[in-house]
């Protein structure tokens, strides 16, 4: 297992190599320069040279490069051209509120998702299973942002329940410790504003975890219904055991593969940014900061910001491919 | 996991792995074929999809015919007031868009881009992935290893960020859309190909003519990759459901974000959606028509494919 994980562990450096060579050229790709972004109307050719030179973008490529990766083996991913700070500062700030929303999204959709899958498979081809499968396709059918704006336009704008921008009320004020906000108002003792970061987050939540929750019912709904018609379900059954033993150990467990495949999976998507539900909730997230570092061509946070996500993604996978060998003993054999 | 419709990709290069119906084998090709459209016309909800498919096929194709109007003519410009833009009226069904111009007109226009966009792209990524899975599955060894290596890559970057870099790189325009939506394609399609290539390799059918001396050439074009392309045409049909949803989306992420299609005269449901943010208030039908175009096409897509992956998987024929 150890030998397992060490592998996954060494083959994330051949992986991080050439996501940094392509990121690299894909940025200078980019149309007009950081210099450009930045100065805007006031650009001109001597203060465009300037900037570049501070930055070192006159350097050539290959210089560029190497000084580039020499700092990110220590960690050290420059410094933001538009932000004026550390990209990792930047990073430490941003991802806790994306590890927020994704984690509040996935308990919305794994909460409702599974049982809904679970007792739609077991109550296969009634009015309920049809209803869940009816429900569930329109799930994926949604368009993310059409949700969000239904949901801030019903919540927000005409009713007024919910606050639908930012994370926490601006009257609000809390220590960063952690930068997750909820944690963060525990270790303060802060109950308004641990009930207020809850607020927030219930309308981003149930949008971004709409599409996962239809996708994570299906697989249940699937995997449970293969599982129903088992043997060893049969037999269990037929040995006398109650309905809800045979459910939780001979059904829900065997059915589990397919489900955690898929929980892992959207939460690596989730993870490696919601840049169109972290825009509409204005929310400070990760999605939010390469999508603008895209549009103002900062090539530090674009570079440091996809990198880190993509180290995420893999780290998720590998924790999913762990989680196999926990949940079915047979993998852990072969 | 063949009940997922809007499946990752990687999943849906995973499932490679099962052999598909054998297209040599032109009776039993038929009548899976056969079977299958029987289980699917007898699907109640596979109708409802296919219906919806065709109508929206249809919409796309004689737009000029339907649309009451110009879907360019500002014609009613005067009627547009920052604070009040008129909903639904009887000569205006879906009723005017920020620019005074006719939205039903315009959602009709709109089904044309987003089934060009989908198309295109589907036929772009399944061309340029079909090629790089095709050279992975005809070498093996290094060049096999080399070329998953960089669909792994491409797979653990974000579709929209990549969406992004495309729209940023070649300038606002719908090709930069289609390309978007083509790109995220590529793997899938290359591990697509390659998975059923690598299983159709160890078939005793391949060794036996290795055997009796037939060149790699010969044997990858006669033998492996007719028996390998199948699965890839099957989930290729399927994937379309989800590149025409993509075009929508990615295009409302693109307009969205800054970089959509250069001209905002030509009507697209996705860049209709998030042109209309900053007017949720004021005019909530120009987000909910487009909104709900998008919705509705998008399971009738998602109706009909799942019940094509039914009908199709062996596994289910009971």
């Amino acid at each position: 297992m150890i030998r397992f994980i060490v592998r996954r562990l060494l083959l994330l450096i051949p992986i991080l190599f050439g996501i940094s060579i392509l990121l690299f050229i894909w940025v200078r790709a980019l149309p007009g320069g950081p210099a450009t972004a930045l100065l805007g109307e006031r650009s001109n050719p001597e203060r465009i040279a300037e900037i570049n030179k501070t930055y070192g973008f006159d350097k050539p490529l290959l210089t560029q490069y190497f000084t580039y990766m020499s700092k990110v083996i220590r960690l050290d991913f420059g410094q933001s051209i538009q932000l004026r700070r550390d990209v990792s500062d930047e990073i430490f700030r941003r991802f806790p509120a994306t590890v927020e929303l994704a984690g509040a999204a996935m308990i919305f959709a794994v909460g409702i998702g599974v049982p809904l899958g679970f007792m739609s498979a077991k109550r296969e081809r009634t009015v309920f299973d049809y209803g869940s499968v009816a429900a569930t396709l329109i799930g994926v059918s949604i368009p993310v942002f059409f949700l969000a704006q239904i949901l801030k336009y019903v919540f927000s704008l005409q009713f007024s329940l919910l606050p639908s921008t930012r994370r926490l009320d601006v009257k609000i004020d809390l220590e960063k410790v952690t930068n997750l906000n909820l944690v963060d108002s525990l270790l303060a003792w802060n109950g308004a504003a641990f009930w207020d970061s809850i607020r927030h987050l219930i309308l981003p939540a149930i949008a971004l975890g709409t599409i996962p929750l239809a996708i994570i019912a299906r697989i249940t709904r699937a995997s449970v219904l293969e599982t129903l018609n088992d043997d060893y379900v049969r037999t269990a059954r037929a040995k006398g055991l109650r309905t809800s033993t045979v459910n939780r150990v001979h059904v829900l467990r065997n059915s589990l593969l397919p489900i955690v495949t898929v929980i892992g999976l959207q939460t690596g998507l989730l993870l490696s940014g919601a840049v169109l539900t972290e825009t509409v909730f204005a929310w400070d997230g990760m999605g939010s900061l390469i999508g603008n570092a895209v549009i103002g061509k900062d090539y530090p946070v674009i570079q440091g910001g996809v990198m880190f996500l993509a180290v995420v993604f893999v780290l998720v996978n590998l924790f999913v491919d762990v989680m196999y060998a926990v949940i079915d003993p047979r993998i852990r054999v072969s | 996991m063949r009940l997922l419709t809007r499946a990752s990709s990687k999943e849906l290069a995973d499932s490679a792995a099962d052999p598909g119906p054998n297209p040599r084998d032109d009776k039993a090709a038929n009548s899976l074929g056969r079977e299958a459209w029987r289980r699917i016309i007898h699907n109640p909800l596979a109708v409802v999809g296919g219906v919806i498919i065709i109508v929206f096929v249809l919409v796309a194709i004689f737009a000029p015919w339907l649309a009451p109007y110009d879907p360019r003519a500002n014609t009613w410009f005067d009627q547009i007031r920052p604070t009040s833009i008129p909903g639904p009226s009887s000569e205006h069904w879906f009723g005017l868009d920020a620019g005074g111009r006719d939205e039903l007109s315009r959602i009709i226009y709109g089904a044309r881009a987003s089934l060009m966009i989908g198309v295109l792209s589907l036929t772009i990524g399944a061309i340029v992935g079909g090629i790089i899975g095709l050279i992975a599955g005809a070498f093996g060894g290094w060049i096999d290893g080399l070329v998953m290596r960089i669909t792994d890559i491409m797979l653990a970057v974000p579709g929209l960020l990549l969406a992004l870099s495309v729209a940023a790189v070649i300038g606002q325009s719908q090709t930069a859309i289609i390309i978007a939506v083509a790109v995220p394609n590529v793997p899938l399609f290359a591990r697509l190909l390659r998975g059923s290539m690598l299983g159709e390799r160890q078939k005793d059918y391949v060794t036996s003519a290795y055997s009796v001396g037939v060149s790699r050439r010969v044997l990858v074009r006669r033998h492996i990759l007719p028996n390998s392309v199948a699965p890839m045409l099957v989930q290729g049909s399927l994937a379309l459901s989800t590149a025409v949803i993509d075009a929508a989306i990615d295009a409302a992420a693109l307009s969205f974000l800054g970089l959509g299609s250069a001209d905002p005269g030509v009507p697209e449901w996705g860049r209709m959606l998030t042109d209309t943010t900053r007017l949720l208030n004021v005019a909530p039908h120009l987000a909910f028509f487009p909104g709900m175009a998008i919705l509705i096409t998008a399971l009738g897509f998602n109706l009909f494919g799942e019940a094509a992956r039914e009908a199709l998987d062996p596994k289910l024929r009971r």
